[in-house]
């Protein structure tokens, strides 16, 4: 979990705060509505949303698979991008990427000024449910959603940021959704970025325990606050014909 | 009998993936422990005070692991016990046929020991003509069956009560049963008899006190009572990062390690064990030897974001609740230490070349970290390792003989990371994507992607195998950001 250097002090604010979206190569590719409907949630709070078209990745993959000169590269970037930045916080619907930007500390090991940056920007990150729970102190976004729907805890969101409780108070205050939780909540989806393809059967198999925990809930929908392992396990549940399909928490929030 | 290596873990996972007993009977014991575990830590209220606790001795112990070391020898050389230290499992080995050959001895009983296992002891002793026998149920069933533990606490963990069954009448050639009461019952009678036999006796250890030169060791079955009380001759192995300063720090270690282990508040024995016996004529064995093993242990100690390896109880928490191991077991990792806390302290026992694979095995969920009574963060070491992989090691020594130079990903993420840092030629990558994907796109999905394409393109394949995969779409995020920006 991270120290915050700053207390928010928003509910005092006159004019609207200034967030600086980092949307994440996923979302930017493959998967724009979750994007687009971050933007709209964001809007609907109060806040006026910035996108710096020079953004690209946070880095994880060459980070995960061991090449921390490539990583550090990319995180030199982002950094530097966020530095020119006004925004008072930088959100992301990716928790995975944002623990990212809280981890680019360590690669910076012999040189403490750019930590001493790394650690300033990563103060600013922010996950997107918790960034409207804890910073906005938002827990009703005016969404409404016909269905039922459980939540899937992504691992990085859950154990390197303590996201937990956040979606599923933001999921509660969606109007006519039914929300069950689902078995193992917290299990691991299998994705783990290279992982995936370095060992597809395990990861498979890791992927089934989830998705027949899901066949098993009967929901419309499962929903989640990492592209990743939505499409990990949207992956499955459309190879396999299943009536549930997969949501971006923000998708969800979105919905009217 | 061959046992599977670490080098071909790949091919060992998808085996234990088709291995439909295997997963049930790991399903079955790995969710049980994780359920007894999570009772046994709401039992106390002060869980989370306990590992940093623990923690917190365990470093102190391991900065100054040399002077703790030290004092331990001298308090149970005082004791009268015989500490021996040996360099690695080439000198262990010596050290305790060099005493079976002294007491001429033919039978050696043994108490489950990881340590033990990882030397490869029972071999030495027995390519001396010395029988080791096994007493722990779960390590005498695996002997029975030629094989080596799966698991660190639970080594038959990976067997069904029916296939414990079949190799008691293959074996021991009793009535066909399989019923539990009976089969241990069998074994029982089948040990009894060798305690009383044995010339030796031979245990592990969970912690060594500094300050007392008392070992500690923990245990359910009453076998280790037997092996370390009854043979006139003690050998007790231990890892040099067994040692704890203090008898007052036995008590966090004590809360958690058996609620870790298998959520009991406390085994049903714990034997503290200092030097020999007091009067001459009193029971117990005349001879204690303890052998301070290294094999690789000092080098893990020596840079600081490795040394939490040693900070390992040896509980087994992480293996219950790693997804990884609850699919594959623990034979597929090739070592003694299988799981999480196997995938990182294998590498630096037998070398990254040789290990490779395990530091990859992971999808880095961090389960095994939230279960660690100890907090050791193992994605953190993960990580490392990876990156030790990739980029060279930092500690060089004859274990780190280079890893073979993965050309084809070096030069992928290189590529990677030119294109990352230059957003227009990130755009334009992704724009030619979607135009290549043409070929591979049906409908709104991509599916099985085979043939020259899959051959090709390997991660693709390894994907679309059992997922679809969603394609880069038409208009990304951010051409939609701009057009809406110029309306």
């Amino acid at each position: 979990m991270m120290d915050r250097d700053h207390q928010s002090a928003i509910g005092k604010r006159q004019s609207p705060i200034k967030v600086g979206l980092f949307v994440t190569c996923l979302v930017d590719q493959l998967w724009s509505s979750i994007g687009t409907s971050t933007v709209e949630v964001l809007r609907r709070a109060g806040c006026e949303v910035e996108f710096d078209e020079r953004q690209t990745c946070c880095g994880q993959p060459a980070f995960n698979t061991g090449y921390r000169r490539e990583a550090r590269q990319v995180a030199e970037r982002f950094i530097e991008l966020c530095e020119g930045s006004d925004a008072e916080f930088i959100v992301s619907p990716s928790g995975s990427c944002t623990a990212m930007v809280h981890h680019y500390e360590s690669l910076f090991p012999d040189d403490g000024a750019w930590r001493a940056r790394a650690h300033a920007v990563a103060g600013r990150t922010f996950e997107l449910s918790s960034f409207l729970v804890r910073e906005l102190q938002l827990t009703d976004v005016g969404a409404r959603f016909t269905g039922k729907v459980t939540w899937h805890d992504a691992c990085h969101g859950l154990r390197e940021l303590g996201v937990r409780n956040e979606p599923r108070t933001l999921i509660q205050h969606v109007r006519d959704t039914e929300f069950v939780e689902l078995e193992n909540s917290d299990a691991c989806c299998g994705f783990g970025g290279t992982f995936s393809v370095k060992y597809p059967e395990i990861s498979a198999a890791i992927l089934e325990q989830k998705i027949e925990a899901i066949e098993r809930a009967g929901v419309d929908a499962v929903v989640s606050g990492d592209a990743s392992c939505l499409m990990q396990i949207g992956g499955r549940l459309s190879r396999i014909g299943s009536k549930a399909r997969v949501m971006h928490l923000a998708e969800l929030l979105a919905s009217q | 009998m061959d046992h599977l290596t670490s080098e071909t873990f790949d091919a060992n996972a998808r085996a234990a993936l088709n291995d439909a007993q295997l997963r049930g009977a790991l399903k079955n014991a790995t969710s049980l422990f994780g359920k007894r575990r999570l009772a046994a830590a709401h039992s106390v209220s002060n869980w989370e005070d306990l590992r940093s606790e623990a923690r917190r001795i365990k470093d102190e112990t391991l900065l100054h692991l040399d002077k703790y070391l030290e004092q331990f020898t001298v308090n149970a050389e005082e004791a009268g016990a015989q500490i021996h230290w040996a360099r690695d499992a080439a000198e262990a080995n010596a050290i305790v046929k060099e005493i079976a050959q002294h007491k001429q001895a033919r039978l050696v009983v043994k108490s489950k020991s990881m340590t033990t296992e990882e030397i490869h002891l029972n071999s030495a002793l027995e390519a001396v003509g010395v029988e080791a026998l096994e007493t722990d149920l779960g390590e005498y069933i695996i002997q029975l069956a030629g094989e080596t533990p799966s698991h660190i606490i639970a080594p038959a963990i990976h067997k069904t009560r029916f296939q414990i069954a079949d190799l008691f009448v293959e074996k021991l050639g009793i009535e066909p049963t399989d019923d539990v009461v009976m089969l241990t019952a069998t074994a029982r009678r089948v040990l009894r008899q060798k305690f009383a036999a044995a010339d030796i006796g031979i245990s592990g250890v969970n912690f060594g006190v500094a300050e007392a030169g008392t070992i500690l060791i923990l245990e359910n079955e009453g076998n280790i009572r037997l092996t370390t009380s009854l043979p006139k001759v003690h050998i007790a192995v231990m890892g040099i990062e067994k040692v704890i300063p203090r008898f007052a720090d036995l008590e966090v270690f004590l809360k958690l390690l058996p609620r870790s282990g298998t959520g009991q508040h406390l085994t049903s024995y714990q034997s503290l064990i200092t030097g020999t016996k007091r009067a001459a004529d009193g029971e117990g064995p005349d001879e204690l030897h303890i052998i301070l093993l290294d094999n690789g242990r000092s080098k893990m100690l020596a840079h600081p974001t490795t040394r939490q390896s040693l900070a390992c109880i040896r509980c087994g928490a992480c293996l219950n609740a790693c997804p990884v191991y609850q699919q594959i077991g623990g034979h597929a990792y090739g070592s003694v230490y299988p799981g999480p806390i196997g995938a990182v302290i294998t590498p630096q026992l037998i070398g990254l070349k040789k290990a490779s694979q395990l530091p990859y095995a992971s999808s880095l969920c961090g389960a095994c970290r939230e279960v660690c009574p100890v907090k050791i963060d193992i994605p953190e070491l993960l990580l490392h390792l990876r990156a030790e992989i990739t980029e060279g090691s930092e500690v060089r020594d004859e274990r780190s003989e280079p890893v073979k130079r993965k050309t084809g990903e070096r030069l992928a993420f290189k590529m990677w990371a030119a294109v990352m840092t230059r957003p227009r030629l990130y755009e334009f990558s992704a724009r030619v994507g979607h135009l290549l994907q043409g070929f591979i796109k049906r409908g709104n999905r991509i599916g099985k992607v085979g043939g020259l394409i899959g051959r090709l393109a390997p991660p693709l394949a390894a994907w679309t195998g059992t997922r679809d995969l969603r394609p880069i779409e038409a208009k990304s995020f951010r051409q939609q950001w701009r057009s809406a920006e110029r309306s």
